[in-house]
């Protein structure tokens, strides 16, 4: 009897279209508005590389290479010799961002926190070259985000 | 006016005809080509062909360090990346006869958790959308872009987590995350799930689509090499984590739903409680979760912290050491498997002794149940093998691999 009254009733279908016109008319909004706000990202958000420098404006990389050893993509590259002062430092610093999977393991090699993977997310190029960073740009990219990138490593230094 | 009644003399046989479906269909899931012999609307054949998603993932491991190798686990099944890192943490350190500390286990497992209520959530919603209804799917994305915000907060990146480790988890949980996700879990996803049953589980539409298709009897099952909620569904109670508990799972109380029928409404029947058990779990987890290290403290495995690493002369060399050269593996060869939200995902793992591995055979559960598809979706209409597709939960990176 009761499922005789369901079938005709359409009971469910209608039980369904009240909830649905509850979440139209009475629950709030979740979407945001893209490009003008953004969801939260955690400090340890890996998205664009950047290059450290030290506050001296030494750069922090000492051609270790050790980022370019454990990268499983194979998409950093780097030349060293040492300086006219006798530091070693890079040469060439190359990260092919087509080939980076972003797994963040270079930030964890890096024993001078010089790569870091910033919250730089928005970095989608027109062309396919501009992704070839190398040095300059990756020292660019950390004089830019410098104090977020120091934010965030502080927020969880004592995680690492 | 007269007409010619006679049968033409040079008929064309047009049965059975061949469509093709996919890869470029959104119902197949990703990058399924099914070739479908059809008569009429009826299903009279249905041949996956796959590989169009193929990276070749096995090989690349072997030529991997065991290090190097976690990040491609999260890119086969990309709907439940940490579960698959798990299989092979597992299989890792079976081989160098190391177990992950209480509170890694207890982080792994609450993580494995929270993932499966993303999966099932993605699986339950988009399946709903192939057989016409779009509502579930808007709820979801929402309730899982909160999951994977607890994701993004563990490890930095919303999918290819790279957080679980042979020896533990890559870092503990930052403060205050546990609280969030227990919020979550406890507050905000049982009401989605109520809200998708109340709109699904009933539904006539939802019901006419999904009810005695693609039915398969227990035997079939068990010939088929189905685990997960699709073995689940056809009445085995069987779960990788009761019946060969691995990292702590025994020490969870939960229960295992089954389905009666074996048909496409009880595998969403069982995937919707199977969240309600994972929500259970991560409340547990949380509460019982221990103190203590998250690495196993074994420095030719696990690196050293960062100060400790700044300070001793000793842990910058293993430092160095791991990050180049890797730990080495002792030569053997062991299988790990796990109940990722699919079904069993398995790790075959062959070590020489150097520090890439010999052969790396990945079992993906996917890939069993798209074999089934021939015998599920025959005799049933076209329309049918988008449900029944839906109802394997197939994602085309673990078939693929």
């Amino acid at each position: 009897m009761k499922h005789f009254f369901n079938a005709f009733l359409l009971t469910e279908i209608i039980k369904g279209m009240a909830l649905t016109l509850k979440y139209f008319f009475f629950v709030p909004q979740v979407t945001i508005n893209y490009p003008y706000e953004k969801g939260p990202i955690s400090p340890r958000f890996r998205g664009e590389h950047a290059l450290r420098r030290y506050p001296n404006g030494e750069e922090r990389c000492i051609a270790c290479k050790l980022c370019e050893a454990i990268c499983p993509a194979l998409a950093i590259t780097i030349e060293a010799e040492p300086r006219e002062d006798g530091s070693r430092r890079t040469t060439r610093y190359d990260i092919d961002m087509t080939k980076c999977i972003y797994c963040g393991l270079c930030q964890e090699a890096c024993p001078v926190d010089a790569i870091v993977e910033g919250s730089n997310f928005e970095f989608a190029t027109e062309t396919r070259e501009e992704l070839f960073y190398n040095k300059d740009k990756l020292l660019e990219n950390g004089d830019r985000w410098e104090a977020q990138i120091a934010r965030n490593l502080s927020v969880d230094a004592a995680y690492r | 006016m007269k007409q010619n009644l006679k049968p033409l003399a040079d008929e064309t046989q047009i049965k059975p005809y061949t469509m093709n479906f996919g890869p470029q269909h959104p119902a197949a899931h990703g990058v399924l080509r099914l070739v479908l012999e059809m008569d009429g609307e009826v299903v009279e054949r249905a041949d996956p062909h796959i590989g169009l998603l193929h990276r070749g993932t096995e090989k690349l491991i072997e030529y991997k360090t065991y290090t190097q190798a976690t990040p491609y686990f999260d890119r086969l099944d990309y709907v439940a990346p940490m579960n698959q890192e798990h299989a092979f943490a597992l299989a890792v350190e079976k081989l160098l006869g190391i177990q992950a500390p209480p509170r890694a286990q207890a982080i792994r497992v609450l993580f494995c958790e929270v993932t499966r209520i993303l999966n099932h959530l993605l699986n339950v919603t988009t399946y709903a959308l192939d057989v016409g209804a779009i509502t579930p799917a808007l709820w979801a994305f929402e309730e899982r872009e909160k999951g994977m915000e607890f994701y993004d907060r563990v490890c930095g990146a919303r999918l290819h987590a790279n957080y679980f480790r042979p020896g533990g988890v890559a870092m503990d949980m930052p403060a205050g995350l546990a609280e969030d996700i227990l919020d979550w879990a406890e507050n905000s996803v049982p009401k989605v799930i109520a809200d998708l049953e109340s709109l699904l589980t009933d539904n006539r539409i939802f019901k006419q689509r999904t009810v005695d298709i693609g039915v398969a009897t227990k035997e079939e099952a068990f010939e088929w090499g189905f685990t997960g909620p699709m073995l689940r569904a056809s009445g085995v109670a069987w779960d990788l984590r009761k019946n060969q508990p691995y990292d702590g799972y025994e020490q969870y109380d939960f229960d295992i739903p089954i389905g009666k029928t074996g048909d496409c409404y009880a595998r969403y029947l069982v995937r919707m409680q199977e969240m309600y058990e994972s929500i259970k779990i991560i409340r547990q987890a949380i509460e019982k979760m221990p103190k203590g290290p998250v690495k196993v403290d074994d420095r030719k495995v696990s690196p050293p912290s960062r100060a400790e690493m700044k300070s001793s002369m000793e842990a910058m060399i293993h430092h160095f050491k791991l990050f180049t050269e890797g730990y080495h593996v002792p030569a053997g060869e062991t299988y790990a498997a796990v109940e990722a939200p699919k079904g069993e995902f398995g790790v075959y793992l062959v070590a020489n002794g150097t520090n890439r591995p010999e052969r790396c055979r990945i079992r993906a559960p996917g890939f069993a149940h798209l074999q089934a598809l021939d015998f599920l979706s025959k005799g049933h209409q076209l329309a049918d093998t988008v449900s029944i597709i839906g109802s394997m939960d197939i994602v085309f990176g673990e078939i693929d691999r």
